[in-house]
């Protein structure tokens, strides 16, 4: 039998590699140990997570749909029903590094290959994730590399790369951005066969090499006929590229970090947990596997319980895995990927290149009360099939004082930890109900009733809004 | 200062992205403007004139009738020193007032700290929108951010809780989860304060669509709605004094003239609409309107777009605004330009300097981090 201390911790790897896990995955994954559940994160297999054919065929509206909701939902769909949590994490950290928007791109279809891609090839190494970026035909679009030409070069690819996409400001000269473009011009999008008569194709990257800028250039102290490859091969071999991957690399699964902006003035919270992954980055030469296993084995990831504010998807995912209702094809994703969206993290279509501020900045009273309700309204009806498991869970604990009952709630439900404020304002409510009993049919019905309000209450705490 | 005077309402208006200066007041007698923009120079017939040298984007009929009105300031040239073309940078210092770091706090927020010390009405700077904009953020000072009016408040229909006196049982626990307690850090500090202002906040909120009612007919996109809920809150009586909402996106590196058209259309009839329902309900005369943008555009079209410049224009709305032009329009001349941007030269502190003095009656130097030039504006 695991002890406590161990199921707090395979729950705390589930709710950051992946999007949480219920109380009997937990005991499997506790059987197997803490380094192979983390080997087993690590090395998934080769398909996409799900059941395809399931998939399209419950929803075959979903196959190149054109609206943006529909990329959505097929998305929260993957998120909730995966087999290999790690990969879809994955895709999520580098949709919100490589911020790409529906706003401009408007063409949901080729958003979703993005995210593909990132699924797929999101466990490889940097330098392959940033050519496949620049190669990527929503990317092209988002940033205009389509309209960076041999002489006329538009720098908007050139600039994001560096800023937002492995340096960081401060860490080169507007020079270097100029010379960079160059080096991206003849990267562009291949022109599509005519829509009619079999519909419409997806995009296409092509290098034009009559619109590329085969003369010398001088980046980062380098001079050479550089092109696209040889400017990402530079770059990743910079040390500020480690430090600023590790930074996003700990600001998603380890603890809140403030801004990016803020990144070249404020240092890092710990930055001897920086230093340990920017270590690992040069070690392995960008092997993100490699940064990961650093990453989820340290002590500073072991010690970062609830110090991270849910996204807005994974507070969405992670609550209705726990509630076990859309565990399968059904109605209603379309909603999940709506509620995403009104809690502000509308998925494909971040703010801005720059992507979602994250941490305390998820959360404004408007989307507070979006999380609370949300997260309150699902955990609290006890007719949905991981509500049912809580409350089983619950009945074979027996009877319980009031301190019992909400010291169950709480473990069943995460374990989730409140201070000890908030334990004590759930306790004199729970108190008003006396003990918690199963011995009669009716009072099991109180019973179940209690724990349904009990478990929205849980779902309310500021705690809650942790993982 | 008469008592009966209504507070005064200040609505901000965010163009994100970076609104192209030289197509939205076009100078059409500058040669340089023609040569700059072989591609994106607008047709002159269809301009909207409304100097001997200066018209308005085709789109922007609505704004020129508020300006034949006499209830819009042009503000040219605005920006700030060694202007940062970064999108998020230069957002960032417009929010903070803080070009030589990155800031925390927004200028609004201080705004509202100072209308209201205590913070006893959360409802004094409202934003409409999906999250809160740097600009009002400040530890411990309530802000309220919806999404959506209609539907905005805690704990409702969870049938577990249920409604009438369970529900209110549960919000009174709700308010005891979420008070402040000592240790446990600025995230759950700021957490706990943001719940209890979403209460009480949510239930006062919620009336405003009830009561509204108005025969203008809003349109149909993004910045059409937050308006009409602005509108729907500032009839409502509620105390606020700060509206926030945003649009775009502005970021028009390809493909502008569709897209710019597009923005201005939506742009120009919302907030022609807005006014126009505030004339309605005689509540116009104590709003007034502050649009603006992280930056102007490159001077050099780069094809079917341009890329990030430096100086831009801002605009003041409302029947309190002295009409007409301020500051002057930056030169396009090749020598004067910086590494081919229009150079600002007005610092936009001043412009945020004028509205929290001369409308808000706020010492502004603390707002803005200094003195800077105020205009007349207001």
């Amino acid at each position: 039998m695991p002890s406590q201390e161990d199921f707090a911790l395979m729950a705390h790897l589930m709710r950051r590699a992946g999007f949480g896990a219920s109380r009997a995955e937990l005991e499997e994954r506790c059987a197997r140990g803490y380094e192979a559940t983390v080997e087993e994160l690590l090395n998934p297999g080769g398909d996409s997570g799900i059941d395809e054919d399931d998939l399209y065929r419950y929803f075959p509206q979903f196959e190149s749909s054109l609206a943006p909701v529909a990329a959505q939902t097929e998305w929260v769909y993957r998120m909730v029903n995966t087999q290999w949590p790690l990969k879809e994490k994955m895709a999520l950290f580098w949709h919100q590094l490589f911020a790409t928007g529906n706003s401009k791109v408007d063409n949901p279809p080729e958003l979703l290959a993005q995210i593909g891609m990132f699924r797929e090839e999101g466990l490889t190494n940097f330098p392959n994730l940033l050519v496949r970026l620049a190669q990527n035909p929503a990317m092209i679009y988002w940033l205009d590399n389509n309209g960076n030409h041999y002489g006329s070069i538009n720098e908007n690819w050139g600039r994001e790369l560096l800023e937002l996409f492995s340096m960081g400001v401060g860490h080169y000269s507007e020079e270097d951005i100029k010379e960079a473009s160059r080096a991206f011009t003849g990267w562009t999008l291949g022109a599509k066969p005519p829509r009619q008569p079999v519909g419409r194709f997806y995009w296409n990257f092509e290098f034009k090499p009559e619109d590329h800028d085969y003369g010398e250039k001088e980046f980062l102290g380098h001079t050479g006929n550089f092109d696209g490859d040889d400017i990402i091969d530079i770059i990743v071999k910079q040390e500020d590229t480690a430090r600023f991957l590790a930074r996003h690399l700990y600001n998603f699964f380890v603890a809140d970090e403030p801004q990016v902006p803020a990144w070249n003035i404020t240092p890092p919270n710990d930055p001897s947990a920086i230093d340990t992954l920017v270590k690992a980055y040069m070690d392995s030469d960008a092997d993100i596997k490699s940064i990961l296993r650093t990453l989820f084995n340290s002590d500073f990831f072991k010690d970062a319980r609830y110090q991270h504010v849910k996204s807005p998807a994974e507070l969405v995912v992670s609550t209705v895995r726990m509630a076990g209702n859309y565990n399968q094809p059904r109605t209603g994703f379309t909603l999940l990927a709506f509620e995403c969206g009104w809690q502000g993290q509308e998925l494909m279509n971040p703010p801005s290149v720059e992507s979602w501020h994250t941490g305390s900045e998820w959360i404004d009273g408007g989307a507070l009360v979006r999380r609370v309700n949300f997260a309150a309204k699902l955990l609290s009806d006890t007719s949905l099939p991981g509500v049912k498991s809580i409350v089983a869970g619950l009945k074979e604990r027996g009877n319980l004082s009031p301190a019992e009952f909400i010291r169950a709630c709480l473990d069943l439900v995460g374990p989730v930890e409140v201070d000890e404020g908030t334990f004590d304002q759930l306790l004199n409510h729970a108190r008003e109900g006396g003990d918690v009993s199963w011995d009669t049919e009716e009072g099991a019905a109180e019973s179940e009733k209690r724990t349904g309000v009990m478990l929205a209450m849980i779902a309310a705490t500021r705690e809650f809004q942790f993982a | 200062m008469a008592s009966t005077r209504k507070d005064p309402v200040l609505v901000v208006l965010q163009l994100s992205g970076a609104n192209d200066y030289l197509n939205t007041v076009v100078p059409f007698t500058n040669p340089l403007y023609w040569e700059n923009r072989p591609n994106l120079g607008l047709p002159e017939n269809q301009l909207i004139k409304f100097t001997d040298d200066l018209a308005f984007h085709p789109t922007m009929g609505p704004v020129k009738e508020l300006w034949d009105d006499g209830q819009m300031a042009i503000i040219h040239g605005i920006g700030y020193e060694n202007s940062s073309r970064s999108h998020f940078r230069s957002m960032d210092i417009w929010h903070t007032c803080e070009p030589d770091k990155v800031g925390t706090e927004g200028w609004l927020g201080r705004v509202i700290r100072d209308l209201d010390p205590t913070g006893d009405n959360v409802l004094k700077g409202v934003n409409f929108g999906q999250g809160l904009p740097r600009a009002m953020a400040l530890r411990g000072v309530p802000v309220t951010s919806v999404s959506d009016l209609a539907s905005y408040g805690v704990l409702t229909d969870i049938p577990a809780i249920g409604g009438g006196d369970d529900r209110e049982q549960m919000l009174e626990l709700f308010s005891r989860v979420y008070s402040p307690a000592i240790g446990t850090g600025t995230v759950m500090d700021y957490l706990g304060q943001t719940g209890r202002d979403a209460l009480k906040g949510a239930d006062i909120i919620k009336a405003a669509p009830e009561q509204y009612s108005s025969t203008i007919e809003y349109a149909d996109n993004p910045i059409a709605k937050s308006l009409k809920s602005v509108a729907q809150v500032h009839l409502a009586n509620l105390g606020t004094q700060i509206f926030y909402t945003q649009y775009g996106s502005f970021d028009t590196h390809f493909n502008q003239l569709p897209a710019h058209a597009k923005l201005w259309t939506d742009v120009s009839g919302a907030v022609n609409d807005f006014f126009a329902d505030l004339r309605e309900h005689d509540a116009a005369d104590n709003v007034v309107m502050l649009v603006f943008t992280e930056f102007g555009r490159r001077v050099q079209d780069n094809g079917t777009g341009c890329d990030h410049g430096r100086g831009g224009v801002a605009f003041a709305l409302g029947d309190a605004v002295n009409p007409g032009m301020y500051g002057e329009y930056p030169s396009m001349k090749a020598e004067d330009l910086f590494e081919g941007d229009m150079v600002p030269s007005y610092d936009f502190r001043g412009f945020y300097s004028t509205f929290a003095e001369r409308w808000l009656g706020l010492d502004a130097k603390p707002i803005v981090g200094g003195e800077y030039e105020q205009l007349h504006f207001l």
